[in-house]
């Protein structure tokens, strides 16, 4: 980010001969594309407070008239709530995000910062594994929740949630850029091994921990794949799982509740990127560009 | 968690190799280290390690979930046998290729366009990116629902709006044997353009302005500046891009599960659909392992062959 202003500026008058029409041109033609990518989503809330009858009239009547609030009246307190999805998703994105921040950052640091015996061997299997895609492992994860009597309990979702290959590779990544001196000069004060992590390292990583909750919390918010391997009962299912209640029990007749359903979904996840966007970006585009 | 015991240790134990300026020069007990990584290596084995050594011991058998754990029966290479002789393995092979063959490459050159637009100084620069990017940070439900409705082939926008338009016979979409999967490509591409565009945009950004300068005062003009001097820098950000995207397209089974459940017909069954439904619609966990296994097979092969055509390429290798 830092060298930017400089590039853009020198970027900037060279092509200040260029004509204004074709930066107006270019600006336009990206803003109609964007249209193609937000439109779906005005026309999903706009929908949600229509009735079904009005959803699919064509041309598409912006907005709704009558408004029918009513939706997410239905939506929030009826048989299937989305007030219990939203439960269920908080209780296992909370813990499970939690949980991964302290289990990755600990091993995150040791595996960069300290050095005994048997960490290479460990973190090569780590390495190994890494790319097998979670897919595969749902047929064991599944049989061996239910060995465990742990199927269709909300577990199955936090448990495996809780360690994370990406987030330990993460934080190793940005703890080994880290000065080792600055754990040595606490040791020599007479700090413990804990209080240099806790204390030294940590405080470091803030942005790099910030940037992993957000990462997996529109990871954990949005999986739909585990819960639908996992759950059966419906009272257990997560905010995605919950979703498609509203198409499957009236066979798409109920269009508005479906879009008000979806609306309330997206709403946590949109806030929560838009306030952290830049890091979000940040910490992807570093996953990215090592 | 053990503050107290290990205050001791620090200082002298840095004297094996005191000139090494290098991190490993200090070494920690053993038992600190190993309790440091000690609750994330438990998860680690008993959520993935045992699960994917059992996932690959799965699949040499035959075990219906109904019979439990007795049920299970050794039957080697059986599984493997019948999956190259099952059609509907190979047509689910073509369908992935297809699928994740015209996804991938088609959101990476959106992808890398759009990041070039966005990294001039258009009006609107920090919105437009936002807007690019919510399709992939919504979960792929919401946005199944949206589309569902909007591609609905009787009462949905789109086909009502083409039909304003004046086309007559408007395909049925993610109902059609024929535009099912092509309507799957389309959403995949849809969400996934926003992201490859800000890792792309970041990577520009990144790039040391010099090198354009230098392009530029050698008189290269813009598309001899793209390819002599931006796509080479851009190579190690397009492999990354390829292999993580190959490896959610071809193993993820959301969408499809949602969208269409494999059909009409199998029209939609690509790999990851067809090991999800022998393993969790038909409960032959074996069989549905030795898909998995197979799958996984093929992306590393496929990984392998992209990670060769980049060496050689890239600027800085």
């Amino acid at each position: 980010m830092s060298s930017r202003p400089v590039a853009l500026s020198r970027a900037h008058r060279r092509r200040r001969t260029t004509t204004l029409v074709t930066k107006i041109g270019s600006g336009a033609g990206l803003w109609a594309l964007a249209a193609l990518f937000i439109l779906p989503f005005v026309w999903m809330l706009s929908s949600s407070l229509k009735r079904n009858i009005d959803v699919f009239a064509v041309p598409v009547r912006w907005i709704p008239d009558p408004v029918q609030w009513s939706n997410y009246v239905e939506v929030w307190l009826g048989d299937q709530s989305m007030l219990r999805y939203f439960g269920n998703s908080l209780l296992v994105t909370g813990v499970s995000v939690t949980g991964d921040l302290i289990t990755a950052s600990m091993a995150g640091y040791a595996f960069a910062l300290l050095s005994f015996k048997g960490r290479d061997k460990v973190f090569l299997i780590y390495l190994a594994t890494a790319i097998v895609p979670y897919q595969l492992l749902l047929v064991p994860r599944f049989m061996f929740f239910q060995q465990l009597g742990l199927y269709d309990t909300l577990w199955a979702l936090i448990l495996p949630g809780i360690f994370t290959l990406f987030g330990t590779f993460l934080l190793r990544q940005f703890f080994i850029a880290c000065p080792p001196e600055l754990g040595e000069a606490a040791r020599i004060d007479g700090a413990g091994e804990w209080a240099v992590f806790w204390r030294v390292y940590l405080p470091q990583a803030k942005p790099m921990l910030a940037a992993l909750a957000i990462i997996r919390f529109v990871g954990s918010w949005n999986d739909y794949e585990t819960p639908l391997v996992m759950l059966s009962d419906e009272r257990k299912y997560t905010v995605p799982l919950g979703l498609t209640q509203f198409i499957d029990a009236e066979g798409g007749l109920s269009a508005g509740l479906a879009m008000a359903a979806s609306v309330s979904s997206v709403i946590p996840i949109l806030i929560v990127f838009l306030i952290f966007q830049r890091q979000f970006v940040a910490a992807l585009a570093h996953a990215g560009l090592k | 968690m053990a503050v107290d015991t290990v205050t001791a240790t620090a200082p002298p134990a840095a004297a094996p190799q005191p000139k090494r300026r290098n991190r490993r020069s200090r070494r920690t007990p053993t038992r600190v280290g190993w309790l440091f990584i000690l609750p994330n290596v438990l998860g680690f084995v008993a959520f993935t390690l045992i699960p994917l050594i059992a996932g690959l011991g799965i699949a040499f058998t035959d075990w219906n979930v109904v019979s439990g754990l007795s049920g299970i029966d050794f039957v080697g290479l059986k599984n493997f046998q019948v999956l190259l002789t099952d059609t509907k393995f190979w047509e689910s092979v073509l369908r992935t290729l297809f699928f994740a063959g015209i996804t991938v490459p088609g959101t990476m050159i959106l992808g890398v366009l759009l990041a070039l637009a966005l990294n001039r100084d258009v009006p609107g620069k920090i919105a437009l990116r936002t807007i690019f990017f919510i399709p992939h940070i919504v979960s792929s439900i919401a946005v199944g629902m949206v589309w569902l409705l909007l591609l609905n082939p009787q009462s949905g926008v789109v086909n009502l709006g083409l039909g304003r338009l004046g086309v007559s016979d408007p395909p049925d979409w993610l109902v059609s044997q024929t535009w099912g999967l092509p309507s799957l490509v389309l959403i995949s591409i849809w969400s996934g353009v926003g992201y490859c565009a800000i890792i792309y945009l970041a990577a520009l950004q990144s790039m040391p302005p010099d090198l354009l300068e230098a392009a530029k005062l050698d008189g290269a003009n813009a598309f001899q500046r793209f390819t002599t001097v931006i796509w080479p820098a851009l190579m190690p950000t397009t492999t990354f891009l390829a292999v993580t995207m190959l490896i959610s397209h071809s193993q993820g089974f959301g969408l499809i599960a949602f969208l269409t459940g494999g059909g009409p017909g199998d029209s939609t069954t690509v790999l990851s659909y067809y090991m999800y439904s022998e393993g969790f619609q038909f409960y032959r966990f074996g069989y549905a392992a030795a898909i998995g296994v197979m799958s996984f097979i093929g992306v590393l092969i496929l990984t392998a062959i992209l990670w060769r055509f980049q060496k050689g390429r890239g600027l800085y290798t």
